[in-house]
């Protein structure tokens, strides 16, 4: 009965997704923390799904992680993302697919606003004329590149090479899934299942064998909070949210952690690690922390790349005893070498954490 | 009506943020920062619904401002479709504009905050950028994260960016006719002259607390002294 009415509310909460066409912008976190997750998102649609995803060197941040810190006017952050769509029309696209959750918040925000109050939208029209002599043209589609992941995820499903499932025990594997704040708490309309139950995750996790985690702080922030962040004195803010987030999901024995805001996997890798430093506290089993993924390096591994070319090797938590369960191969050589496979000086390893 | 809440009211995000609080607190529920910190959103929808000068007053130069995290937790669960989140981002706006937000410890970081993203920003295009982002100011980047400082070109060339190059792709060079139109854009919309308010009253707040200016920023950005916790 429960179930059913979820899934009525999530089919109230369904958005079309155009099937090709984007003008494809990326994310300052997910390119600095997870650049293999960029790549692989561009070689699943482009080469393996065949479809045109667009992308210019003029294309910059959106602001939003500054705006956020209030380290820029609301009309500036406007300003700056009136010229990304500017730049998305002159180069003829439609579509506006973004790598960055706090990008398609601001996004969204930002066309609900212009909608809302015209006056505000015609002050940035003027604005962005007066500073870089473009004209303001607004997408028909707004996307976050996880809704194409999501759009495609039965494709993908076709064409994998692993499973979400134990290949120890044949059951499928626990997942968390943690979506960004910035997705869908603001315009639930605007998020695959809406705010209460985004399904945009938990679809992907229902096609490729994995079984989805409810837990009580399923919906808690990460801790990122910005300026909780990125100044050095507040940071006691974000880690004590992801702190709450695992204390609550420990006890659901989750074998792996999937996102889709580029922040949050960085946050919930790394203070794993300052958890477990601090305290010798670890939460997944024999002394390994949990591992967090991207949706795309989930996406990656479904269809057989090299865990490595992915970049898992930038996590901090180890995430081989999650490709163990998955059942797929790796060199432990390779996993710290360079371009063309120049031997790279080892990383130093934790204390209290256990890494491979 | 007072002058200040005159002021809050042209601010969009307040057009769009507040509608008719009826305080019943399931954003101060809901709310990481209220958890972490002596922080109520709750209490400060309401004191801005007041139009109570004195008391907003109090909110701009305060510490209470700065404890949101901005994840806008509070917008989905208002039942009055109220944007707490939105509110708070206002406010935080006018105390800077005021000048007010030195008067606070947590406002005091706006000078190194601000210095860091705008630079970013106006230099690389980027608001994180490898370059900028040091295990040294951040620890918890951990030791592999170390390791990618050390190794940065082999690294981010070896998982496919284009890492200061010319063209699209992962980390590239911005092109300078694109950072220059930001730097237009900061210029005409507010965004240079933030960095001048910021600039301007904290040094005149270095002076007031009797430290270097360069002690003043490393104090705002390290230190913090007042019981801000909810504990």
């Amino acid at each position: 009965m429960i179930f059913q009415g979820k899934q009525k509310i999530w089919s109230d909460y369904q958005k079309e997704i155009p099937d090709d066409h984007w003008f494809y912008v990326r994310s300052c976190i997910r390119q600095s923390f997870f650049p293999g997750s960029e790549v692989a998102f561009l070689d699943i649609v482009c080469n393996k799904l065949g479809k045109d995803f667009f992308e210019t060197e003029h294309h910059t941040t959106c602001g939003g992680i500054a705006y956020h810190s209030e380290a820029l006017p609301q009309e500036t952050m406007m300003t700056i993302i009136a010229r990304q769509f500017a730049l998305m029309a002159e180069h003829g696209y439609k579509n506006y697919v973004c790598s960055c959750i706090t990008s398609f918040g601001l996004y969204t925000e930002v066309l609900e606003d212009w909608r809302t109050f015209p006056d505000l939208e015609d002050k940035i029209r003027e604005h962005l004329w007066k500073s870089c002599r473009r004209e303001l043209q607004k997408p028909e589609y707004l996307a976050h590149a996880s809704d194409i992941i999501y759009k495609f995820r039965n494709e993908i499903a076709a064409r994998a090479k692993h499973r979400l499932v134990n290949k120890f025990t044949g059951e499928p594997l626990r997942v968390v899934e943690h979506i960004g704040c910035h997705y869908s708490k603001m315009f639930p309309s605007k998020g695959v299942g809406g705010a209460e139950y985004p399904y945009v995750l938990a679809g992907m996790i229902d096609s490729w064998g994995g079984e989805v985690i409810d837990y009580p702080e399923r919906r808690h922030c990460c801790g990122f909070g910005f300026r909780q962040y990125l100044v050095k004195a507040n940071r006691g803010y974000s880690m004590s949210n992801t702190h709450k987030k695992f204390e609550s999901m420990e006890p659901y024995k989750p074998d792996m952690i999937i996102t889709n805001c580029p922040g949050c996997p960085y946050f919930m890798d790394r203070w794993q690690y300052v958890i477990a430093e601090q305290t010798g506290k670890t939460y997944g089993e024999n002394g390994y922390g949990i591992p967090v993924f991207t949706y795309e390096e989930v996406a990656g591994l479904v269809l057989g790349y090299d865990p490595w070319d992915l970049g898992l090797q930038m996590h901090q938590v180890a995430v081989e005893p999650l490709l163990d369960k998955m059942g797929i191969k790796y060199n432990k050589e390779d996993k710290y070498k360079g371009s063309g496979g120049k031997i790279l000086k080892m990383p130093e390893f934790p204390m209290n954490i256990k890494c491979c | 009506m007072g002058k200040l809440y005159e002021k809050l009211i042209l601010d969009y995000r307040i057009k769009e943020g507040l509608k008719a609080c009826i305080n019943c607190g399931t954003c101060t529920a809901i709310c990481p920062a209220a958890e972490f910190y002596k922080y109520n959103p709750k209490n400060i929808v309401n004191i801005v619904q007041s139009q109570d000068d004195a008391q907003i007053e109090e909110l701009l130069k305060g510490e209470q401002i700065w404890y949101c995290g901005e994840c806008m937790s509070c917008v989905t669960r208002c039942p009055r479709r109220n944007a707490p989140g939105l509110v708070v981002m206002a406010l935080r706006s006018l105390s800077i504009d005021m000048g007010y937000f030195v008067e606070s410890e947590k406002g005091r970081q706006m000078l190194p905050l601000t210095r860091r993203m705008q630079n970013n920003i106006l230099n690389y295009g980027y608001c994180v950028y490898p370059r900028t982002f040091h295990y040294s100011e951040h620890p918890e980047y951990g030791l592999t994260g170390k390791w990618v400082n050390e190794n940065m070109e082999e690294v981010y060339e070896r998982l496919g960016a284009n890492f200061d190059g010319k063209g699209p792709g992962i980390l590239r060079k911005i092109p300078d006719e694109s950072l220059a139109e930001l730097k237009a854009i900061f210029d005409q919309t507010g965004a240079t002259r933030r960095m001048e308010i910021i600039e301007e009253a904290s040094k005149i707040k270095a002076k007031e607390m009797g430290l270097p200016y360069d002690e003043y920023e490393k104090k705002a950005f390290e230190e913090t002294e007042k019981d801000h916790l909810n504990r």
